[in-house]
């Protein structure tokens, strides 16, 4: 603050100046109004753009395209899998075939649901018999013996029958 | 737009030649505020700043919505991107394959351009294979360039292939016609005899069959189906097909 009151004094004298370079630096910017960083800000974007060379040209748009230029003749005509095989001659090429050729069906209609192997039941089912499995997997040897039990229950209500086994304070 | 189609409209099916143009003023708008349709030109048409020359003789089609193209014959083959070729390996240089593919300049094809190919595991590929690859790469400017797997990397039937059977040339109408979707003349060919067959788009066909003799036989149809109607077609087929039962 100091300092800043000491260069604007020294300006008003005529006397030796500070140069620009040393008021750039972060010290000097503290003591500054909002007023004076603007006016720097904007001398500093005027010598900029000075010597910035630019061409002074009229603003160029594109122009909006109707015509598009296709060169292959492959989506005119909808032309099918190049590779064919009749009568089972080639097993793998059929397969193919079925593949290509329905891959490019697909692509004209919209995003149909993927065919499942297994009902949505026989899933819930599986899913239900993993869930089991893996919590005895991962259970103590102690609870596996209980997971099994209370398997018959259907709300499966977790019965505290086993006790844990806390250490028993000797009694004097 | 509507004034874009009805230019169109009057031409289609009928035999237009080099030189034709469509051209159509469309209106002065502010900020694009008309929606306008965008037409897709096929091969045979050009467009040429605001209108489109015709520069192939053939005749005008139409695909809905907004697709047009000359249907016209020709024997050679120009490369085009997408379309999936025949081609004959000429020379192994490097980590690339010359392909020989019928147009004016070998096509190039890396040798990682395989399923399942990397830089220790290199594929199979012999001087004088045939390979069924796309194009990538395949404009007036630049060397021509191959792949045999899709976007995904699946290989989808392309590489090499072919142990035995025959390679023979088709003129490229007619090879379009055996590749358009309910093909007369593959139905008519598959109930003679069980075969496999492989169409390239630059004209190229690869057959093969049970015997030696059966492959000659398809191959020598397929090359007179071509300026023969289908009447001619079904009866010479039936022919062929009792002569041989």
């Amino acid at each position: 603050m100091r300092v800043v009151a000491l260069w604007s004094e020294m300006a008003k004298d005529g006397a030796a100046k500070l140069s620009k370079n040393v008021l750039r630096m972060k010290f000097m910017q503290r003591g500054l109004d909002a007023e004076l960083k603007q006016q720097l800000e904007e001398e500093e974007k005027r010598i900029i753009s000075d010597e910035h060379w630019s061409l002074d040209l009229p603003e160029l748009t594109a122009k909006e395209n109707h015509i598009i230029e296709a060169r292959s003749c492959v989506p005119c005509e909808d032309l099918v899998y190049g590779r064919m095989s009749f009568s089972s001659f080639n097993p793998e090429v059929e397969k193919l075939m079925l593949l290509m050729n329905t891959h490019k069906e697909e692509e004209d209609d919209s995003v149909s649901r993927m065919e499942t192997d297994i009902t949505d039941e026989e899933m819930a089912r599986r899913y239900e018999s993993m869930v089991e499995s893996m919590r005895k997997k991962f259970a103590k040897k102690r609870n596996r013996s209980t997971i099994t039990k209370s398997g018959e229950d259907v709300n499966c209500n977790v019965d505290d029958n086993q006790h844990k086994n806390v250490f028993l304070k000797p009694q004097d | 737009m509507d004034t874009i189609h009805a230019c169109f409209k009057d031409k289609i099916g009928e035999v237009l030649l080099p030189g034709d143009v469509f051209s159509f003023r469309l209106p002065e708008s502010g900020d694009g505020s008309i929606k306008t349709d965008k037409i897709i030109c096929g091969p045979g048409l050009r467009r040429n700043g605001e209108e489109v020359q015709v520069c192939k003789s053939g005749i005008l089609r139409h695909k809905q919505p907004n697709m047009y193209w000359i249907d016209s014959q020709q024997r050679r083959y120009v490369p085009a991107k997408g379309e999936s070729v025949i081609g004959i390996v000429t020379a192994k240089s490097g980590d690339i394959f010359k392909v020989d593919v019928g147009g004016s300049e070998q096509a190039s094809l890396s040798y990682l351009a395989f399923e399942g190919a990397t830089k220790r595991n290199r594929p199979n590929v012999q001087v004088g294979d045939l390979v069924y690859g796309q194009f990538t790469i395949a404009n007036k400017d630049m060397e021509p360039e191959l792949v045999c797997i899709d976007s995904c990397g699946r290989a989808n039937g392309m590489g090499v292939f072919g142990a035995d059977g025959l390679l023979f040339k088709l003129s490229l109408g007619l090879v379009r016609r055996l590749l358009a979707p309910q093909s007369e003349i593959v139905k008519d060919l598959e109930k003679i005899f069980p075969f496999e067959l492989v169409v390239g788009m630059n004209g190229r066909v690869w057959v093969k069959a049970k015997t030696v003799q059966q492959t000659l036989i398809v191959t020598n149809l397929l090359e007179s189906c071509e300026n023969m109607t289908s009447q001619q077609r079904q009866t010479l087929f039936k022919r062929v097909a009792e002569g041989s039962l």
